[in-house]
């Protein structure tokens, strides 16, 4: 039933010689990869991914006007085909077709906005992941590689962290970065910090929150992985002819525990995606007038009786975005948990 | 076993002292005080304000000051005061003397009101919402997740989990505004906002009375906290249920002529649950101390808005309280479900 029962030690270069002759048999990747080509979910999920990477990239070139561009006559405005599927807002409602989905009450776009705020869910799908996989990778491989005392204390302290309220702490943790780099002094670290973060619209702050608080589960998953790696015949081989231990843990034990880490990072992508967005739906998050769906969302829902439209949209976005990531995570899991192979196959 | 829950006990005091000692540096971190607004008061009215409440004193004398304040009990002859600074959670008449224990101190924005009143008025809401939305996940998840393990592989296990992955798609802030405008606004079935309970509660934590009234307000905020942790039920459920059914016991049970659902029933099920009592514990306290998400979306008068507004504010009370309170709540339901886990599964030993 079982095509392949363990992952293989990838090839190295010192390992290529002695391989030489050995039937070449497809590599754990491309088996996972054709598994997650024949999983339909798993594939709508990535093309819709990848259309949004499209949308993010060419926002200027997609979005009809630009995101902060007021036009106060035109407030609340909404197309006619909007007084058709929502009949409430005929008697008042400003009609305007110039704006596909109708504005907000700021007379911006809402299309436009929900076309640039795909940059904001996105940069967060894509770099809070990183954040929380390199502290999580380098301190769960650090106390699963050494073990003894040093395993001990470390991992007591994920256990502290684990007790903290996630969504507290991060709360926290954002006004403590909003206000502290508000306003610093020219030339400190903080300044160039604040600086930089206005650059990215308040993203900095969110990316470095969600990473400082995202990473214990990877630290204690790549620790038990490592654990149980670390004891393989391949290690002990490879520490016989005096490889240094960064080596046997870069080259050696992380090509082997890398399937579980990218599934479970796949899988928390959503996870960060929301944290963004209610992060800025609480007023946290990113800055105004940078479009983030969650802030618009949280506006939108204050005039909901009125205006449904201006939270069904970008709620909607934020929907299918978190749809594809969920699928495609699904997928990968499918894909590279060996163990929980044969979910798949008929 | 008495000596694990000890441990655990001691174990528990050095997280919340963490907790607490994080909380209160971060807080102090922050730039400016609960008396920074727009407009300044005058620097000696500031003083003694700060005075009043203690924040001219040396940070560590705070600190410990307000966790003796909290976790040291104290007999006194005088009785209880009105006095917000002088409000102990628990206080109870001895013969001539009061037992007095756990002051959170007063709130500093909030004029008239302690900590320990936000916590009487405030938390039995949110305490009510996640215990809804906690029954709603298991009952939502369990026969989903059994659904599916029983048709592996069939229609309806594509259903269930494709039920599951729309319930961890549809976070609150989409789930929440979306309810509310279709059962509140358009269909009007359902008021849009607030909460059927008023304090003061059943033993300070239930609701009086259990009619429509109360939940007609609860079904939509509960549904949306809850079916997102469905999802997550399901996917154990099923999970452990496929393990479960491959076992040998099963065969046996299904082998001596026992009828299907018995062998579901007596034999599977029991086992196959033992994985989400696990998870029901860190699940109730994610679900209580998450719902400030809903609290904001449905006007719900619960403890959430409150963490929220007292971090602006630099209410610094309510926020040690807030985060206290909830790291209590994460602590002990992971004791009580660990202490569950051995009572189900007679092979765990505590050592």
């Amino acid at each position: 039933m079982k095509a392949i029962s363990k992952p293989k030690p990838p090839a190295s270069a010192a390992d290529q010689p002695i391989r030489g002759h050995a039937v070449k048999g497809r590599s754990l990747w491309q088996e996972a990869m054709q598994r997650l080509i024949r999983n339909r979910a798993a594939m709508t999920g990535g093309i819709i991914i990848l259309l949004l990477v499209l949308i993010a990239l060419f926002a200027d070139l997609i979005a009809p006007y630009s995101f902060e561009k007021q036009s106060l006559l035109n407030a609340n405005a909404v197309p006619t085909w909007l007084t058709n599927v929502f009949p409430s807002l005929k008697p008042y409602a400003v009609i305007s077709e110039e704006y596909p989905i109708g504005a907000d009450k700021l007379g911006r776009d809402l299309f436009s906005r929900i076309v640039y705020g795909t940059r904001v869910s996105l940069a967060v799908a894509f770099i809070g992941p990183v954040i929380s996989l390199i502290i999580g990778v380098l301190y769960g491989s650090i106390s699963g590689f050494f073990g003894g005392r040093v395993d001990n204390l470390m991992m007591r302290v994920v256990d502290v962290l684990y007790a903290f309220p996630g969504l507290l702490f991060i709360i926290l943790l954002m006004a403590f970065f909003r206000t502290t780099l508000a306003q610093p002094e020219e030339g400190t670290f903080a300044y160039y910090v604040g600086q930089l973060d206005a650059k990215f619209g308040g993203l900095l702050f969110i990316m470095i929150g969600i990473g400082l608080t995202g990473w214990e589960t990877q630290a204690r998953l790549t620790r038990g992985q490592v654990l149980s790696v670390r004891e393989k015949e391949y290690i002990e081989a490879a520490r016989a002819i005096g490889a240094s231990n960064s080596r046997i843990m870069f080259q050696h034990i992380l090509p082997n525990i890398l399937g579980p880490l990218i599934v479970l990072e796949t899988l928390a992508i959503p996870g960060y995606i929301y944290t963004e967005a209610f992060l800025s739906f609480i007023g946290l998050g990113v800055n105004p007038p940078t479009p983030s769906w969650g802030s618009m969302i949280a506006e939108g829902s204050r005039a909901l009786r009125s205006y449904p439209n201006q939270a069904l949209f970008p709620a909607l976005a934020l929907a299918i975005t978190m749809f594809s990531f969920n699928f495609l995570g699904d997928g990968l899991r499918d894909a590279l948990e060996p163990r929980l192979r044969g979910t798949q196959e008929k | 076993m008495t000596n694990y829950i000890l441990r655990r006990l001691i174990y528990m005091l050095v997280v919340l002292f963490t907790v607490a000692g994080i909380t209160f540096i971060l807080m102090h971190a922050v730039p400016g005080g609960p008396f920074d607004k727009e407009k300044n008061l005058p620097p000696e009215i500031q003083a003694i304000k700060e005075k009043y409440y203690h924040l001219d004193d040396p940070l560590h004398v705070q600190f410990f000051s307000y966790l003796s304040l909290v976790t040291i009990p104290r007999l006194t002859s005088t009785p209880p005061t009105l006095n917000t600074n002088d409000d102990f959670l628990i206080s109870v008449k001895l013969g001539n003397y009061w037992f007095k224990w756990m002051n959170f101190g007063p709130s500093i924005t909030s004029r008239n009101r302690s900590v320990n009143d936000i916590f009487r008025e405030q938390l039995p809401v949110s305490f009510q919402l996640g215990t809804l939305a906690l029954l709603i996940a298991l009952a939502i998840g369990m026969p989903l997740g059994i659904m599916s393990a029983l048709n592996h592989n069939e229609w309806p296990d594509y259903l269930g989990m494709g039920v599951a992955t729309f319930g961890v798609s549809m976070p609150t802030i989409v789930l929440g505004p979306l309810l509310v405008w279709l059962f509140g606004v358009v269909l009007q079935w359902l008021p849009p906002t607030g909460w059927g309970a008023k304090p003061p509660f059943m033993f300070g934590l239930f609701p009086n009375s259990l009619g429509w009234e109360y939940f007609k307000y609860a079904v939509l905020p509960a549904f949306v906290l809850g079916f997102g942790s469905s999802a997550v039920i399901a996917r154990l459920t099923r999970a452990s249920m496929l393990q479960v059914i491959r076992e040998d016991y099963i065969r046996t049970a299904r082998a001596k002529g026992l009828h299907e659902r018995m062998v579901i029933m007596r034999h599977a099920l029991k086992n196959a649950l033992i994985p989400v009592v696990t998870v029901t514990g860190p699940l109730f306290a994610a679900l209580v101390t998450g719902t400030f998400v809903t609290e904001l979306v449905f006007g719900i008068p619960g403890l959430g808005r409150y963490f929220v507004t007292s971090i602006s504010n630099r209410d610094f009370p309510v926020i040690m309280g807030t985060v206290l309170l909830y790291a209590v709540f994460l602590v002990l339901s992971n004791l009580i479900v660990d202490l569950i886990y051995g009572f189900l599964d007679p092979r765990i030993r505590y050592n």
